[in-house]
């Protein structure tokens, strides 16, 4: 049962009307479900800010550290005991702003652990300061004349990384997203989804888009296949969501590699 | 009997660390300390370990407290630059209760400063270094065979008090080669982590009495939170005042309530003393001979190290003043430690600090002068 995995108590969620997070914890409880992963193999581990706030809600095993850090933990939780389910959750300042070094050297030491970083292209919790992925010229509290700085296209970073499951979906697409979150977990390696989530609170109020289902629809306008973007041009392709999986393929992860180093070191493993 | 061995302070460390159990470094290298992560990475996979050199010391310290969570007791070794950008989620380890051990070998700083040379200018930063209030365990070595044994009871702590410890030593103990006796199991006391044995069900990973609550690992039957944000005792956020209040309280407490348990300090020629050297660490040793250069003179001269330099053993430096006509304090800094000497001074008896900060070891004969010209 998917509510098994849910912290009934702390409810209601502390996430706001139109906020995309509860859909991608569902998305994640749903697949940990139909995969019959335990509470005791499995560990959370959250960084700082609204989807930070996530561990709040599971009763499975969690670890909430410090902003931008949870893929180290991550590193050291699923190296001392391979057996665990590890599900590292971040946002767009935890991933790829302030835990971008974690990011990219995770993905290149394949270590297995399953990362889901939710993008809203802001500091949602903070008030609403611009990130690694805000767009150019959007409005944030501290680039109120719009911004002059590019957003990451996350994907391309991880990817470019080594990583070996790499996949971008929206809250839109929810059935696409429960498809990537389950490969994502299924993945012998390090595996990567970024998931475009819509905050209407913050981003969405300041650049036009005050109620959900207007972000969801710009959303939805602003996204484009993998296959899609293969025929248009740069420029066309400014300001868009690509979604897809970009990578996928196998590679001894990080614990399996080291194995063999403790063998031909005469350990025991 | 063990096995006698010619080696390096620093590479005495990683057996420390391995007769201890531990079983999982991570790290990023840094002078003078890269020994520790070089040995390790040769002994830890030997006995089925795992050494891993992560992209910064923020994320090493994260390695370390992920792994001891599920279930590895996990060491890292950096200096000055290095525990810098550790101070960050040493506050992790310290608010989560989660054990590890940080080998600090000192260099001079600040900053980058002199990557090769000796100095103890980080006792203040142990103490303080990362934000918010807390206590902390530290430990400073001052031979080869103190970086094995005290090594091994680094570790003890960081189970027994489910807390950071800091194995604060420096370039001249850590370059230091001379013999060491590498002890065989059973020739020491290992802690192994307090498990539960409760009902699952009924499992709290905090309490906040002063006391370590014991600690399962991920995997285990336990199912259980770790929480560096304010938390309640099943690891669950909480921001109300009595609960902060009694946390923050409780992370001080667990240590400083322990303190005669914690202490170790060590007395040369202190039954007559009348000038008495306080000291610790790398200067211990230039302080020994110029004690015993003091008593061929004909001075009462003795000597207290500290080895467990936090939290400061509060009745030992009380004692040691209290049969003193004066006290020196040896230090290669400005004159950090000497803090916790001057502030137990209550009757006033001159506390001279001998300090040194031009990146070379404080020799016996500095020391000697201040001592002779004190007891004229």
């Amino acid at each position: 049962m998917i509510k098994d995995y849910l912290l009934e108590e702390k409810l209601p969620l502390f996430w706001c009307p139109g906020c995309g997070d509860g859909i991608v914890l569902q998305s994640i409880m749903r697949n940990m479900d139909q995969r019959g992963w335990t509470k005791e193999e499995t560990v959370f581990v959250t960084g700082i800010g609204c989807w930070g706030k996530a561990d709040d809600y599971v009763t499975t095993n969690s670890f909430h550290g410090t902003h931008g850090r949870a893929l180290a933990f991550s590193t050291g939780i699923k190296l001392a005991n391979p057996d665990l389910h590890v599900l590292t959750l971040m946002g767009d300042g935890d991933g790829i702003t302030i835990g971008g070094n974690h990011l990219i050297h995770a993905a290149r030491r394949n270590v297995d652990v399953t990362a889901i970083m939710i993008n809203n292209l802001n500091y949602g919790m903070t008030g609403g300061q611009y990130s690694g992925t805000t767009p150019e010229d959007a409005i944030t509290k501290t680039s109120q004349k719009g911004h002059v700085e590019h957003g990451f296209d996350v994907c391309d970073v991880v990817r470019a990384s080594g990583a070996t499951y790499v996949a971008r979906g929206t809250v839109y697409d929810i059935v696409q997203l429960n498809k990537m979150i389950g490969q994502a977990m299924d993945h012998k390696g390090f595996s990567f989804v970024e998931v475009i989530s819509p905050c209407p609170t913050q981003f969405g109020r300041m650049n036009g888009m005050k109620d959900a289902p207007t972000m969801m629809k710009w959303m939805k306008e602003r996204t484009v296949s993998k296959a899609q973007a293969e025929k248009m041009s740069r420029a066309e392709l400014k300001d868009m969501f690509v979604t897809g999986v970009f990578e996928d393929r196998q590679e001894d992860d990080y614990y399996t590699a080291y194995e063999r180093t403790i063998l031909r070191s005469g350990g025991k493993v | 009997m063990g096995t006698i061995r010619f080696m390096q302070g620093n590479e005495a460390m990683t057996e420390g660390a391995i007769a201890a159990g531990a079983r999982f470094y991570a790290g990023y290298p840094i002078t003078p300390s890269s020994e520790v992560a070089e040995t390790s990475s040769v002994r830890l996979p030997e006995v089925g370990g795992l050494y891993v050199q992560m992209e910064d010391e923020i994320g090493s310290i994260a390695a370390l407290i992920g792994a001891s969570c599920a279930g590895k007791k996990s060491y890292t070794a950096t200096s000055g630059p290095g525990l810098s950008l550790m101070s960050e989620n040493l506050g992790v380890a310290i608010m989560g209760e989660v054990p590890c051990v940080l080998i600090d070998v000192q260099r001079l700083g600040p900053s980058t400063g002199s990557a090769t040379k000796p100095a103890q200018g980080d006792v203040m930063q142990a103490r303080w270094g990362t934000h918010g209030d807390h206590s902390i365990i530290a430990i400073s070595p001052s031979s080869v065979q103190d970086c094995f044994d005290l090594m091994i009871t680094a570790f003890n702590y960081s189970e027994t008090y489910r807390t950071p410890v800091i194995f604060l030593s420096d370039e001249l103990t850590g370059h230091l080669r001379e013999q060491v006796i590498i002890r065989d199991p059973g020739e020491y006391e290992v802690v192994e982590r307090k498990m539960p044995d409760c009902d699952p069900a009924d499992y709290k990973p905090y309490q906040f009495n002063g006391e370590a609550a014991p600690l399962p690992y991920f995997g285990s039957k336990y199912i259980f939170k770790i929480n560096a944000s304010m938390h309640e005792e099943m690891g669950r956020p909480k921001d109300e005042p009595v609960n902060s209040a009694k946390v923050v309280k409780h992370l001080t407490d667990k240590i400083e309530g322990h303190i005669d348990d914690i202490t170790i300090t060590r007395k040369y020629m202190m039954e007559d003393a009348e000038y008495v050297i306080i000291t610790y660490g790398g200067a211990t040793r230039a302080a020994l001979s110029a004690m015993k250069k003091a008593r061929e003179q004909g001075i009462r001269c003795g000597l207290l190290q500290i080895v467990t330099v936090w939290p400061a053993p509060d009745k030992e430096i009380r004692e040691a003043l209290a049969q003193a006509k004066a006290v020196f304090v040896p230090e290669l800094n400005l004159g950090q430690y000497i803090s916790e000497i001057e502030r137990r001074n209550q009757t006033g008896i001159p506390v001279i600090g001998i300090n040194q900060t031009d990146s070379r070891p404080i020799f016996p004969d500095t020391i000697l002068s201040k001592i002779v010209e004190a007891a004229k």
